[in-house]
């Protein structure tokens, strides 16, 4: 287990090195969660510390990176307060933010036991269902999409809350490899990645259909973001995705992420939006 | 409170906002979006009273020594004061005394206190804690206590960095600090007594509220409703900081110390276990009902009353079931915690009703009968009459538009919710008012015994909760629905009304541009006192709210006004001004204006308020030449 003071000093340091680079080099500064594996962390382990590499390599630019949870008033303290310029990860068409062309589409996916031959080809509305312990993210106050739905049918009393952010990341799916839960619905980059520990035992099914009418997506677009009005940043950041967009998705993979064709991401935009 | 992570950083504050199904990510809008109100729906409003007489209370009051000692003044919380230079005929010639500076940006709520000849006025976060010496001209600082909270605390109020006060008691300044800690600072050299953590920011705790003490107990509760927290109210021991008891807003009753002693007046609230009988399985461990408004306390009847907060999460669909005991008040014993009777304002609360608004204990005559009563102007648009033994409602009249309820059953106690007004993901549901800050939030009233008249500072908004939009929290995608606040009918955002609370009526209102966010003071001058959001500081006539003298202060006003008798026997009275919480962060945030869906779509219905005021904390005190 690596301390809290370690982690501290490894972030500083980069920090640091930031600064006095300052003057001579460009510099991209990326607001990034310091513990959300696989997405990121300090150590810059999450397939969005790689991804971000690449961008800063073809921008010939110093990464830097300014640590904070993307929770509440994030964007607005951190991107719109000109401590970062860069996000990697956020859904496209995220309203505060200028956003990039998509460079992955992933979907909720329902996880389960390969041995107990459960069957989600009906989605939320799986006969299965009504029998299960289901494990669900909870976002704060929010539940996520697959929480609605469940509550839509009357399921609520099923539901399984988890705390998906930090230390607890792969607590979801290791309940379901555990029997704590029968079946639990993940977002796609956190079901992919901790289900690969348990290769084999574990089913990814993704929800279908795409969306719970009225209006509940269960696949998204995920872009990067810049600050609203930096145009120029993101025309460079588009350039990037699309010129690396073979290393990109080669990194994705490696992490296990389940991804969607993105040819039909202006549909799935238009019915969020 | 309030929901969607960017932008929210309003609500939960309490903040606030629950609307439903989702997550509040609250856009703005643009003028003119009054087709809500085309169809011509159900909408309650205020009755006025054209042809009032005064009727002055006959009630006892705490006597006044002058000071200001506690944000309410007295346990009752009337914010009364008995100082009477100041009148209709002199107010005018007030003048500017002195100033300071807090050297803030994010807004200023607290109360600034007097005990002693000193003031004390705590800030924003940071949470500093400044002591002035009022013997010497100019009021020169005597110290600062800096208790230094951890800056990851920022990131867990909904609502802007706010702090609602300090409480002063046995020679200790008594607050609580954003990153969930309460401190005990000696009044006289500024030295921490004591600092007890009371709750975890990694759990998205954080404390606005202002402490009250109570026979040596300082009562503290937690913010954070939108952030999935337990709330509690939390006694700790003044002379130690040692926590005596604390008592959960759901769970099982021994967590909310529900024993032998509570009898609610309404079969509703009674039963063994209701804090977890009316949740989903263990929902209630991540209800919200946070306790971060106002606490009053009856020496007589040895209770003390408090409101909790909305629950979580918005999607009120995933928690069906009345939620208790969120969105409700209770009455509690202050030695042991124990609680006495609980109502329920908002069952199943659809629109982040957080039900912390302050409780005024005053003895009123109610059909004949004189009654022991709390009055309490709530989120949902209603100004409760109850008895304070019993929790019985005697009386629940509109005070703002209201069309999300059809009245109050005074038999049942239930809110009459309009079935046509439940939000569902997905779908769109205009002209919902009280938006979700409220007909009224936090911002503080007063109680005048002379005239019998309560002064409400309240909003005059309404919303709409649109299209979804994708949002997300640390990596995980999902949608939330906009919401957007605009003006309800009359095209403003705010009012200052004087409410008569036997007649449960209106008897006169001045219309405010922006929501009215600051709280309101009366002295025996008949004089009230209140702040705008763009920055002036008015005093009107009790009787009639006529304006009588205004200062335009350096930012918009969302502090508490208070008034002492200074060393050389003058009155005076101080405000705090610097724009800033859920209505004002559009400013002390540096929002962007177009961006509708900006602090919880607060940010559209005061979009033009950058343009009238600037962000920064600074104390103002007046006194007659």
């Amino acid at each position: 287990m690596c301390s809290l003071f370690l982690k501290f000093c490894a972030g500083f340091t980069v920090l640091l090195s930031g600064i006095t680079a300052i003057g001579q080099t460009r510099e991209l500064r990326v607001c990034a969660d310091p513990n959300n594996i696989p997405f990121s962390n300090m150590e810059q382990e999450g397939f969005e510390n790689r991804i971000a590499t690449l961008v800063a390599e073809d921008l010939h630019a110093q990464l830097t990176y300014v640590w904070q949870r993307m929770g509440r008033g994030f964007v607005r303290e951190y991107l719109d307060g000109s401590r970062c310029d860069l996000l990697i990860g956020i859904p496209s068409g995220y309203r505060s933010v200028l956003t990039t062309i998509p460079y992955y589409r992933s979907t909720y996916l329902f996880v389960s036991r390969r041995a107990q031959r459960l069957d989600f080809a009906a989605g939320f509305n799986s006969p299965d269902l009504h029998r299960l312990k289901i494990g669900v993210q909870v976002l704060e106050e929010e539940y996520t999409p697959p929480g609605e739905a469940l509550a839509r049918r009357g399921l609520q009393g099923a539901i399984v809350g988890f705390d998906t952010a930090g230390d607890g990341a792969g607590s979801i799916v290791q309940a379901v490899a555990n029997r704590q839960v029968d079946v639990a619905v993940v977002w796609g980059p956190l079901a992919g990645y901790f289900a690969q520990k348990y290769r084999g035992s574990l089913v990814l099914t993704p929800v279908e259909p795409e969306v719970d009418p009225p209006g509940l997506p269960f696949t998204f677009a995920i872009s990067m973001g810049v600050r609203k009005g930096n145009v120029s940043l993101r025309n460079e950041v588009e350039a990037i995705l699309s010129k690396r967009e073979g290393e990109i998705r080669g990194i994705l993979n490696q992490y296990g992420v389940p991804q969607l064709p993105l040819a039909s991401i202006a549909k799935s935009a238009g019915e969020v939006n | 409170m309030v929901s969607s992570n960017e932008t929210s950083h309003l609500a939960a504050c309490k903040c606030w906002p629950a609307i439903p199904a989702l997550c509040l990510t609250l856009l703005g809008g643009f003028a003119g979006e009054r087709s809500a109100f085309a169809q011509k729906p159900l909408m309650l409003q205020p009755t006025i009273e054209h042809n009032y007489q005064t009727h002055p209370y006959q009630g006892q009051l705490k006597a006044d020594d002058g000071q200001w000692i506690r944000p309410a003044k007295d346990y009752a919380s009337t914010r009364y004061s008995s100082l009477d230079q100041l009148n209709a005929s002199n107010v005018k010639t007030l003048k500017l005394v002195f100033t300071f500076s807090t050297g803030m940006t994010h807004g200023h709520e607290a109360a600034p206190l007097v005990v002693n000849n000193t003031m004390y006025i705590v800030t924003p976060f940071p949470n500093n804690l400044y002591a002035l010496d009022l013997t010497k001209p100019g009021a020169p600082m005597k110290w600062v206590y800096e208790p230094l909270p951890t800056p990851a605390s920022q990131g867990v109020a909904c609502c802007d960095v706010v702090n609602r006060g300090a409480s002063y008691d046995d020679g200790k300044i008594y607050y609580n600090t954003m990153d969930d800690q309460t401190v005990a600072v000696d009044a006289i050299t500024g030295r921490e007594v004591w600092k007890t953590r009371v709750g975890d920011i990694n759990r998205g705790e954080s404390m606005t509220m202002a402490p009250l003490v109570v026979k040596g107990k300082v009562l503290v509760g937690n913010s954070g409703g939108e952030f999935g927290v337990r709330g509690w109210l939390t006694a700790l021991d003044g002379k130690t900081g040692k926590i005596v008891w604390r008592a959960y807003t759901a769970g099982p009753d021994k967590d909310v110390l529900i024993g032998p002693r509570f009898k609610p007046f309404y079969p509703q609230d009674r039963g063994q276990d209701l804090g977890v009988k009316t949740w989903p399985p263990d929902a209630w461990k991540i209800g919200g009902g946070g306790v971060w408004g106002w606490i009053s306390y009856d020496p007589q009847l040895n209770l003390i009353y408090y409101g909790t907060a909305n629950p979580g999460p918005w999607d009120a669909d995933a928690r069906p079931g009345d939620n208790k005991f969120t969105s409700g008040i209770f009455a509690r014993d202050p030695d042991t915690g124990e609680a006495v009777w609980f109502y329920q304002f908002s069952p199943h609360d659809l629109y982040d009703y957080d039900a912390v608004n302050e409780n005024i204990l005053l003895d009123l005559p109610i059909n004949g009968q004189n009654r022991k009563v709390l009055v309490h102007p709530d989120r949902n648009g209603y100004v409760y009459v109850m008895d304070r033994t019993t929790g019985e409602v005697l009386s629940a009249n509109v005070f703002a538009p209201i069309t999300t309820s059809r009245g109050v059953d005074l038999k049942t106690g239930q809110l009459q919710y309009v079935e046509e007004k439940r939000p569902i993901t997905g779908k769109v549901v205009q002209g919902l008012c009280p938006a979700a800050p409220g007909a009224k939030d936090w911002q503080p009233s007063a109680f005048s015994p002379r005239t019998g008249l309560l002064y409400i500072p309240h909003n005059h908004l309404c919303m709409d909760e649109e299209d979804l939009t994708p949002n997300y929290i640390a990596g995980t995608p999902y949608v939330g629905a906009n919401v957007r606040m605009y003006d309800a009918p009359g095209g403003y955002g705010g009012e200052f009304t004087a409410w008569d609370p036997v007649e449960g009526k209106v008897v006169w209102t001045n219309q405010d541009h922006f929501p009215v966010w600051s709280g309101a003071l009366v002295t025996a001058g008949d004089i009230v006192f209140y702040g705008t959001l763009d920055g002036w500081f008015k005093a009107v006539d009790a009787h009639s709210g006529i304006l009588l003298w205004q200062f335009k202060t350096g930012s918009g006003i969302i502090g508490q006004p208070t008034t002492y008798k200074g060393p050389d026997g003058k009155q005076y009275v101080a405000i705090l001004s610097g724009v800033g919480g859920w209505a004002g962060a559009i400013v002390a945030g540096g929002l962007d204006a177009r961006d509708e869906s900006a602090a919880l779509g607060f940010a559209n219905a005061v979009k033009d308020l950058p343009h009238y005021t600037n962000k920064g904390g600074m104390l103002y005190v007046f006194a007659l030449p």
